[in-house]
């Protein structure tokens, strides 16, 4: 006898895909070829819908819905990339840039980065808003990894990772709003931290915020794809 | 306890009462308090001790007019006094059984009368670290006729019937929630108390905590019986201080007397209840931070849903309710849900209580029934606006809410309306501003609020408002531009859209009700380069010489 999957159809930009319950409709559409912008997600890691890149119509509804932690129900009709969404995603990526530091050009992560990717796939050419270039701090306290306050754009991946997967919960974030930032232990210094260097927070930073001090110039390439496998092969043990 | 005991502590205290032939209460609100009523207090002890005057001088919790603090109250004749200095104390004492004191006496029948108060019914009458007090006062019944005579069903369906919505701002209708909660599964539920109040200029849960805490732990107790739930925390802000000392006086006393614990009444149903102290921010009046709150994490939101209704605390089915939307269970079970139906409006039921302060002549909290109009409330209770001054606009609900002006006033309260004005219920704050208030300042005031209220876990909260801050300072010290006006307003489209909760979602609204109603004066800041209200500091643009 074969166990009973719940299965769900609904209408993803007018293609019609089937899903298993409690699936997210991020995870539907990536699976369908549909591409939604994300940038706190990161598959391996919790959701925490904190972005806002991922939202998506649903009809029937005027809220917009994350697609990263809404779950796929029946009949549900979904729209991933209105004129409203769009222009939503754009002064996002407006907000992002003009938070902190984002200079591209003298960046580490430059050809590397997901902030800046998404700018460009989002046809960002030009912030209005004005530029809040907070003064900032680096720490380079680590012997191997470097942490620039001032490309951070607070994702949490970092928190998430090292939390989850690593077990560690080195980092986590202070303050409140603007002020906000990424901490590590009580905030320490990296360097004298409870860090495991086990380096996949790096790994999982999209932008320039955590980097490989032992790379020369902007070549820092990212490899976060290990996630999905890692905790694969932990399931299968 | 059951019934028959209950009568018993109410025949006693009010066998208490009558020895007395005059009793005098004595406001201790944290307002009045401020004025040292609590000296008062004492004075008036001994002066009547002194004089020979056979008078019980009670404590009670806030009556209502906090502008003319310190109150005191002389029954039975119900002759009110303001600004009561412990030096008045003989005087007071004197006029008893004789002429009262004309130079303190309050004559404010209009404000009292055209009040209705369910929520407020024992404030200002009732001891509140007494709970006996309270039992005296019909305390204690509600929960007592729920658990012997009603199942969990008829008590969720007298809630739905009084057509009771949530006061804490959202006005999700309470029965709905109630049966929500019933109906998820599992055996551990939770019911909280969310008295995370932080709305500038809004007191009207710490007025309950400190007039009336055992209101609102029979209403947590008579919703735990009906959901199902086993335990309950009270979530208050650590700046009330009496409040919570008040709070945890009645968890004692109510403990003590069996309605609190296991077996409450003889029947199997166990409820007790734990204070939580909130740290001062701001956010965590947002119930999925609020949980994160008493996990012990930090207070950020989480996208619902899952709705707490369904997974909350740690996990569980929790009930979250505001602390006035408990204030008003008790009175509802004891006399019916069609009885609170019957007052209010076609949607929104019962009455609400506000705070009232800014420009307005009589500050201080009242309970009025939802549909009387905001002139009724601001002119009539309030005694309109002081010193002269031309009444402007009324800014409703918090930081989330809108001003509403001059020409809406005629507007009957209720949470459809304000919502179509602009504006919205909120929790019940309510601040008054004539003409020395610069509109484009309070929306900068209020916006600046949400940025420093901000947890930061979403970007268009964390950095929209703070853009939005930035775009408001330049507007109100003149160097703004026209396409700073258009990027504001494109700004608040987003933030509104796109935040993650409530307080995001909500913190463009001072600035799109203040367009809504004042752009001129905005346009005076940008074009003119001139603040109306003479309020902003705008310098004189430089002339040009040719």
């Amino acid at each position: 006898m074969s166990v009973a999957v719940d299965v769900k159809t609904l209408v993803i930009d007018g293609q019609n895909v089937s899903a298993r319950a409690g699936q997210t409709i991020l995870e539907v559409a990536r699976e369908n070829k549909i591409d939604i912008p994300t940038l706190c997600h990161l598959d391996g890691l919790g959701d925490v819908g904190a972005c806002r890149l991922c939202l998506v119509e649903i009809k029937g509804t005027n809220k917009l819905l994350p697609a990263c932690v809404a779950t796929v129900e029946e009949g549900m009709e979904v729209e991933t990339a209105t004129d409203r969404l769009k222009k939503h995603r754009k002064t996002i990526l407006e907000l992002l840039f003009a938070e902190r530091n984002h200079i591209c050009s003298v960046c580490v992560a430059n050809g590397h980065c997901e902030l800046q990717a998404l700018g460009q796939q989002q046809g960002l050419t030009h912030v209005r808003l004005p530029y809040r270039n907070p003064e900032l701090t680096v720490d380079a306290s680590h012997e191997r990894f470097t942490l620039d306050h001032n490309r951070c754009i607070l994702c949490t991946r970092c928190v998430r990772v090292c939390a989850e997967i690593e077990g560690a919960h080195v980092w986590d974030v202070m303050g409140r709003g603007i002020n906000s930032s990424v901490i590590t232990d009580l905030n320490d210094p990296w360097g004298s931290s409870s860090c495991t260097r086990c380096g996949k927070c790096v790994q999982v930073c999209p932008t320039g915020a955590l980097f490989d001090k032992s790379k020369v110039g902007s070549d820092h390439p990212k490899y976060p794809d290990f996630l999905p496998w890692l905790n694969l092969m932990r399931e299968a043990q | 306890m059951n019934i028959e005991e209950l009568e018993q502590i109410a025949e006693s205290v009010r066998a208490e009462n009558a020895k007395f032939d005059y009793e005098i209460n004595v406001c201790m609100g944290t307002g009045c308090l401020s004025q040292h009523s609590d000296k008062l207090k004492d004075e008036l002890v001994k002066e009547a001790e002194k004089q020979g005057k056979n008078a019980f001088i009670r404590r009670t919790g806030c009556m209502g007019l906090c502008a003319a603090g310190p109150l005191v109250l002389v029954d039975p004749e119900e002759i009110l006094y303001q600004h009561v200095k412990a030096s008045d104390a003989a005087a007071v004492a004197a006029s008893l059984g004789a002429e009262p004191v004309a130079a303190l006496q309050c004559d404010l029948r209009e404000h009292f009368d055209q009040q209705v108060h369910v929520v407020l019914e024992n404030s200002g009458h009732i001891d509140p670290e007494r709970i006996d007090d309270y039992i005296a006062h019909d305390g204690y019944q509600a929960l007592v006729k729920a658990l012997t005579e009603m199942e969990p069903n008829d008590v969720i369906k007298q809630i739905t019937e009084s057509g009771l919505r949530g006061r804490g701002g959202g006005g999700y209708p309470t029965g709905l929630k109630w049966g929500t909660v019933a109906k998820a599964g599992g055996d551990l539920k939770y019911v909280i108390c969310n008295g995370d109040e932080g709305d500038p200029g809004a007191f009207m849960d710490r007025s309950v905590l400190e007039s009336d805490p055992q209101r609102v732990l029979e209403g947590m107790a008579i919703a735990a019986y009906a959901v199902g739930a086993s335990k309950g925390y009270v979530y208050v802000r650590a700046e009330y201080p009496l409040a919570v000392a008040r709070l945890t006086n009645c968890l004692r006393d109510a403990r003590r007397r069996g309605l609190l614990g296991n077996n409450i009444c003889n029947t199997p149903f166990n409820f007790d209840v734990e204070i939580r102290l909130g740290a001062g921010a701001f956010v965590c009046g947002e119930e999925t931070a609020l949980i994160a709150s008493i996990e012990g994490k930090r207070g950020t939101p989480k996208p619902r849903p899952p709705y707490p209704a369904v997974s909350g605390l740690w996990g569980k089915p929790t009930l979250i309710n505001n602390v006035e939307t408990f204030a008003n269970i008790a009175p509802i079970i004891r006399k019916g849900g069609k009885w609170f139906a019957s007052v209010g409006t076609e949607k929104s039921k019962g009455t609400k209580v506000f705070a009232i302060t800014g420009k307005i002549t009589n500050t201080g909290l009242v309970e009025v029934p939802m549909g009387m109009t905001l002139r009724q409330i601001i002119e009539g209770i309030g005694g309109g606006v002081p010193d002269g001054h031309k009444f402007k606009a009324v800014q409703t609900g918090g930081p989330s809410g809108g001003c509403i002006p001059d020409e809406h006033l005629d507007l009957q309260v209720s949470y459809e309306s304000l919502i179509q004005a602009g504006s919205m219920m909120g929790s019940g704050g309510m601040i008054v501003m004539d003409d020395t208030s610069c509109m484009v300042n309070v929306a900068r005031f209020f916006v600046e609020f949400c940025m420093t209220e901000s947890c930061g876990k979403c970007i268009p909260c964390r950095a929209g408002t703070a853009q939005m801050f930035t775009l408001l300072s330049r507007i109100c010290a003149g160097t703004g531009t026209m396409d700073d006006l258009d990027l504001l307003v494109d700004l608040c489209g987003t933030i509104k859209e796109t935040s993650l909760c409530g307080l995001g979602m909500t913190a463009p609204n001072p600035v799109l009700s203040t367009l809504r109603y004042f752009k001129n004066e905005y346009i005076d800041h940008i074009v003119h380069k001139r603040c109306p209200a003479g309020v902003c500091n705008i310098e004189a643009p430089v002339e040009v010489l040719a």
